[in-house]
């Protein structure tokens, strides 16, 4: 070992070398190559269907996108649901077709927020699979939907009127957001309502 | 003790030493009561419903956080400050400096607290100290880094023993990591680009700082509780050497069968000869006088903490292939591993250095034995009864989620091992309260001991 401690010094430019070694191998050539292909997009071009009435315009919209995703990151939403859908385990047939790099490259994911855990479904596919109003009553209390849930509830971004709650801007701004996750692949396969309440039989 | 040692003594700043380890005592309270709370929303019973400050996700940040910031690296760097100047006969370049970072440090530990509870949070895992402190954070580290760096790099042409290899080496590797993983994938690269790092913060934040300085801490003071030589010096060297050379370049693995490049996820199925070697070099210590273990408190716990590490890393050996992480990624099981190298290795390893220290700081011994014993089967047994928990829940949820079972059902059959979860979570808790009634006793018994222990110690 000698041999070693003699060339401490070189050895230790080595572990450095190989450090940069793995830092461009592993993340400077992949991240090259996901912006080589895919490029970046706009998270909206226009004013989807469904918020006609609540947004004016696309800018509008944008911003409640924006601050819905902002909320998703305060609540730490994203420690307990997933944002992608895995070419095994037969996810497609439960959430919906699998994520590719592309759908991921805009604004909304920076940071990225594909998650580790699934304490909840994927939300990658979550457009339109389930009404604004049934997200606003589960997010207000998620039990009166689902009684089994273990999902928090968020009550402080609803304000009660004449014993009724009503969603804040907040709330608008996150459901939005909700209704946007996998919005640009929901177009080109109608919709994923039909993956999570009857999934198909597995694929032989 | 003679003149030499005298003087290495005198390099040693034990108030600052026990400062560290008094505000990682803190912290480890604070997140294990962050964690209870938490684990009981899974059991629908969350004590503070509707509170917005104390919202379950933004507990989760404190909780993960705390023991990692608040809790190990307090710890850990207390290690430092006292093998780096113990081994290389230098002081640090500044106390002044380390009173500083200590200070700065911590301000923005609590800084971080407030920043989860407020909403502040950021999104990367390990890296969610909110945006705007993470610039300060990277300062504090460079500060850290250059004041420990100092008395090494003196030294730098002599032979080292091989914790001063690892402390080196991850005091350098921690801030290129850090800097990489907390500013690119925020500011720069979105998505699938970000995940590729984010994986690799991850994996580097584990494997290059928390686990070489767990391991200097460790491989110095194994020999010193059991005044026997550590079994092989050149097989340390070697899996230094391993570590440094492998290590970076398993990293994608916390994303399999994501949109990343494929080839990097090949990348991950890593080669485990470093951690082989430390554990082999420990046990074969400990085995040459293992008698030493029932009564040896500091002992026990390194034993149990390397025992740990080699489960999860024979773990990990089968996580990362493809077929097992089809069925076991975002379930429980993740959460199982994370918890046992969280806490039953690299905790146990610095609760080891709370045994040994604190009393030689106070200069009387351990006040009970017993409550230490206490201690260590409470916790010992909590995290093995976590972890197969954790594990079967999670092999389950992986089951029943490929078998297209509804979502719901998954949950509801989770009960069960949550609860279980919660119960050994408990566990702990209590061994961690007698730690602290027996660190309390020990510190009151030494203020009738007249002053002037730091000194008169053979430490
Ligand atoms: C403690 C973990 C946890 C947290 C935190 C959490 N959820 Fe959930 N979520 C769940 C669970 C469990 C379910 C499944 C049961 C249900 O539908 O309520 C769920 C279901 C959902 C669903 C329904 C998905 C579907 O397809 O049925 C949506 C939408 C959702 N969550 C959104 C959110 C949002 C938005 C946040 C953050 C404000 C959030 N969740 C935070 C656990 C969590």
């Amino acid at each position: 070992m000698d041999f070693i401690e003699k060339f401490s010094g070189v050895f230790l430019i080595a572990g450095l070398f190989l450090f940069f070694m793995a830092f461009i191998g592993l993340a400077v050539v992949p991240v090259w190559m996901v912006d080589k292909v895919e490029p970046r997009q706009e998270i909206a071009t226009s004013v989807p269907k469904l918020y006609l009435d609540t947004y004016s315009d696309v800018e509008t919209y944008k911003a409640a996108l924006r601050k819905g995703r902002d909320i998703y990151i305060a609540e730490a939403c994203w420690h307990c649901h997933s944002q992608y859908v895995r070419p095994t385990a037969n996810e497609e047939l439960r959430y919906g077709p699998v994520s590719m790099p592309g759908e991921y490259q805009n604004e909304l994911n920076l940071p990225q927020l594909f998650g580790t855990r699934r304490v909840g479904p994927d939300l990658s596919r979550a457009a339109y699979k389930k009404s604004n109003d049934w997200h606003y009553a589960h997010l207000y209390n998620p039990t009166s939907v689902v009684p089994q849930s273990v999902m928090p509830s968020y009550p402080w971004y609803f304000e009660v009127k004449d014993g009724v709650p009503q969603p804040k801007e907040e709330a608008k701004a996150l459901v939005a957001y909700l209704q946007w996750l996998g919005s640009s692949v929901v177009e080109k396969s109608e919709s994923f309502a039909s993956y999570i309440d009857n999934p198909l039989p597995p694929k032989e | 003790m003679t003149q030499a040692e005298h003087k290495k003594e005198e390099l040693i700043d034990y108030k600052l030493i026990s400062w560290h380890f008094y505000a990682g005592i803190f912290y480890i309270f604070v997140s294990i009561l962050a964690g209870l709370s938490y684990s009981l929303q899974f059991l629908q019973k969350y004590p503070f419903p509707g509170v917005e400050f104390l919202s379950p996700g933004r507990i989760r940040l404190v909780h993960t956080n705390g023991v990692a910031f608040g809790w190990l690296i307090n710890g850990l760097v207390a290690i430092l400050y006292y093998i780096i100047p113990k081994l290389t006969g230098h002081s640090v370049l500044s106390r002044k400096l380390s009173y500083l970072v200590f200070c700065v440090y911590n301000v923005l530990v609590v800084g971080c607290v407030i920043g989860y509870l407020a909403g502040k949070g950021q999104a990367i895992e390990w890296g969610e100290t909110p945006a705007f402190l993470d610039p300060f954070i990277a300062l504090g580290v460079v500060l850290l880094v250059i004041n420990l760096l100092t008395p090494i790099f003196k030294i730098r042409a002599q032979k080292m023993y091989v914790s001063l290899w690892y402390a080196a080496a991850a005091l350098i590797w921690t801030p290129l990591v850090y800097v990489m993983g907390n500013f690119l994938p925020q500011y720069i690269y979105p998505g699938t680009s970000g995940a590729t790092i984010t994986s690799m913060y991850i994996h580097d934040l584990v494997g290059l700082s928390v686990t070489p300085l767990g391991i200097a801490a460790t491989y110095y003071l194994l020999p010193v509780v059991m005044k026997r030589p550590l079994y092989s010096h050149a097989l340390s060297i070697i899996g230094f050497w391993g570590l440094a050379f492998f290590y970076p370049l398993n990293s994608a693995h916390h994303y399999l069968f994501s949109p990343i490049p494929m080839w990097t996820q090949y990348a991950s199925i890593g080669v485990h000869v470093v951690v082989y070697t430390v554990v082999f070099n420990i046990f074969a210590t400990i085995a040459t006088d293992w008698k030493q273990l029932p009564d040896n408190i500091p002992l026990r716990w390194i034993f149990f903490g390397t025992l740990a590490y080699l489960i999860t890393c024979i773990q990990c050996a089968v996580q990362v292939t493809l077929s097992a992480q089809s069925i076991i990624h975002f379930t429980d099981w993740v959460v199982g591993h994370s918890h046992f190298v969280l806490f039953g290795t690299f905790s146990f390893w610095v609760t080891a250095w709370v045994y040994y220290i604190l009393p030689r700081i106070w200069g009387v011994p351990l006040y009970s034995l017993s409550l230490a014993r206490w201690h260590f089967w409470l916790s010992a047994l909590g995290i093995s009864i976590m972890q197969i928990d954790l594990l079967a829940a999670g092999v389950m949820q992986g089951m029943m989620w490929k078998n297209l079972v509804p979502f719901i059902d998954s949950v509801a059959a989770s009960a069960p091992f949550w609860w279980t979860r919660t119960f050994s979570g408990i566990m702990i808790l209590t061994g961690e309260c007698l730690f602290l009634v027996n660190l309390y006793s020990t510190w009151q018994d030494s203020k009738r001991v007249s002053s002037g222990v730091l000194q008169s110690q053979t430490v």
